[in-house]
């Protein structure tokens, strides 16, 4: 194996080993609103200083590749793809810490209400996570396009939980129950910011293997 | 601590009355691929030709500073030059085999040097030197046929073999692939990075998209002055020397 392919395989197993870590953040943050326990944020706060550090890592590998080898076609395509899914991933980890952020406040007051559709939203997320990450790994395109279609079932999660919240608000004036609702909706929006992560990464991973850019093609 | 295999102190070389080298120095380290970058005329060749004593077989050369190798200066009034070319081997920018057989173009240096005792020896290291640049398994049936029917990279890669033969320490490696197909010229490049296992690497480049790939530390001559001397990431990535910069990026030379 060319020496260059090395160390293209060493960044790819990088970024599988981030997704992975991520992935355990974004289920540690839900799972500490769930269990209501504080004790959970310090995990998620651990892994988060670890993707931030391979951030930084997987930056320069990148650099140093496309310096030192010019790569182009699929090469090129794959590490402008690698350098944008590391930024994606450190972002989600960042979301995460958002979460714990506001169940740290959230956990000060009893359950507002059974959460139901917010562990739902997350392993909708984690598995689009594991999906796109899946098809980065392997090219596979058709597995990418799936997490796109994917995203739109997170967002209809999100519209319920907030309707649901909106209910609760306009029903009561008791201010720690207002709280509750809006540090759940902040919740319902980190999650669904997650969500737009791992269809980046999906819409990245489309572009490695077909050269073709997805974005915004409602838009422009 | 990085291991220096070869420490250059206050080089310079003249042909006559043209400076050609000014005050060059560098340490180069040991089981690396070092590659020196410049433009044509720069002095990059004839650097490269100091660290075994190549130059000395010009008329009007004249040198002062030190080359030293293992701890011992090989300008030094009692260096011994069959010694020096021993443990620094050479390959050129044209593979030039011997108008011999394969397995002859390697068994010449051994005998011309003493080194072997007996035909089953010599057998033994052509078969190794063969197989350490990764000739052996299409030749061996075909040993005694003549070097000059091989292809350029056959002939570039037993020249290397030619070179191993003789157990240097050093290698030195002036455009060994400019001769070459894109394709030779990849394949050889691995054989470079196999060998730094056991070799120092010492390689004179004009094509800077080949020190990138291959070296770990880079040296830009301009002029004949090392104008930067650095790992061979930060030489691509962010050198010190707005002059390097220019030259790498494809402003200047």
């Amino acid at each position: 194996m060319r020496h260059f392919d090395l160390e293209m395989n060493d960044l790819k197993k990088r970024l599988v080993d981030m997704a992975e870590i991520v992935q355990e953040m974004i289920k540690i943050s839900v799972d500490m609103i769930v269990k209501r326990d504080i004790n959970l944020a310090k995990e998620v706060f651990n892994r988060e200083r670890e993707t931030n550090l391979t951030e930084i890592v997987v930056d320069d590998i990148c650099l140093k590749l496309i310096a030192l080898n010019q790569p182009v076609g699929t090469d090129l395509r794959f590490i402008t793809s690698a350098m944008k899914i590391n930024s994606d991933l450190e972002r989600m980890g960042d979301e995460a810490v958002n979460i714990c952020e506001i169940g740290d406040n959230l956990l000060k007051y009893p359950d507002l209400k059974p959460l139901i559709d917010i562990p739902k939203m997350s392993n909708a997320i984690i598995s689009m996570v594991r999906d796109s990450i899946c098809a980065f790994n392997t090219s596979d395109a058709d597995l990418a396009d799936t997490v796109l279609s994917k995203d739109d079932d997170v967002d209809e999660l999100k519209r319920t939980i907030i309707k649901d919240l909106l209910e609760f608000m306009t029903n009561t004036s008791d201010k720690t129950m207002l709280i509750r609702a809006m540090d759940l909706m902040f919740i319902a929006k980190n999650l669904e910011r997650l969500g737009d992560h791992a269809t980046n990464i999906a819409e990245d991973v489309i572009f490695m293997v077909h050269g073709k850019d997805i974005r915004h093609l409602k838009s422009i | 601590m990085d291991d220096i295999k070869i420490r250059i102190k206050n080089l310079n070389l003249y042909y006559t009355n043209f400076h050609a080298i000014k005050n060059v120095n560098m340490n180069i380290r040991a089981n690396k691929i070092t590659a020196l970058i410049g433009p044509s005329g720069c002095g990059k060749s004839t650097l490269l030709r100091t660290l075994n004593r190549i130059n000395d077989t010009i008329d009007g050369v004249r040198i002062t500073g030190e080359v030293v190798i293992n701890g011992k200066n090989i300008y030094s009034e009692d260096a011994i030059v069959d010694r020096v070319r021993r443990e620094v081997g050479m390959v050129f920018q044209r593979p030039n085999p011997f108008p011999l057989s394969i397995y002859n173009n390697i068994a010449f240096g051994l005998e011309i040097n003493r080194m072997v005792k007996s035909k089953k020896e010599t057998d033994k290291i052509v078969r190794e030197t063969l197989e350490d640049v990764q000739l052996y398994d299409d030749l061996k049936n075909s040993l005694k046929m003549s070097a000059l029917n091989l292809s350029l990279e056959q002939q570039q890669r037993l020249c290397v073999a030619r070179v191993l033969a003789i157990k240097p320490q050093i290698i030195l490696l002036d455009e060994p692939c400019s001769a070459l197909d894109p394709k030779s010229t990849a394949n050889i490049e691995e054989l470079m990075q196999e060998l730094k296992q056991k070799y120092t690497l010492v390689i004179v480049t004009h094509n800077m998209q080949q020190a990138a790939r291959i070296s770990d530390d880079t040296g830009y001559m301009l002029l004949g002055k090392l104008i930067e001397f650095d790992r061979t990431s930060t030489i691509f990535t962010n050198p010190s020397k707005k002059e390097t910069d220019d030259y790498v990026s494809g402003r200047f030379g």
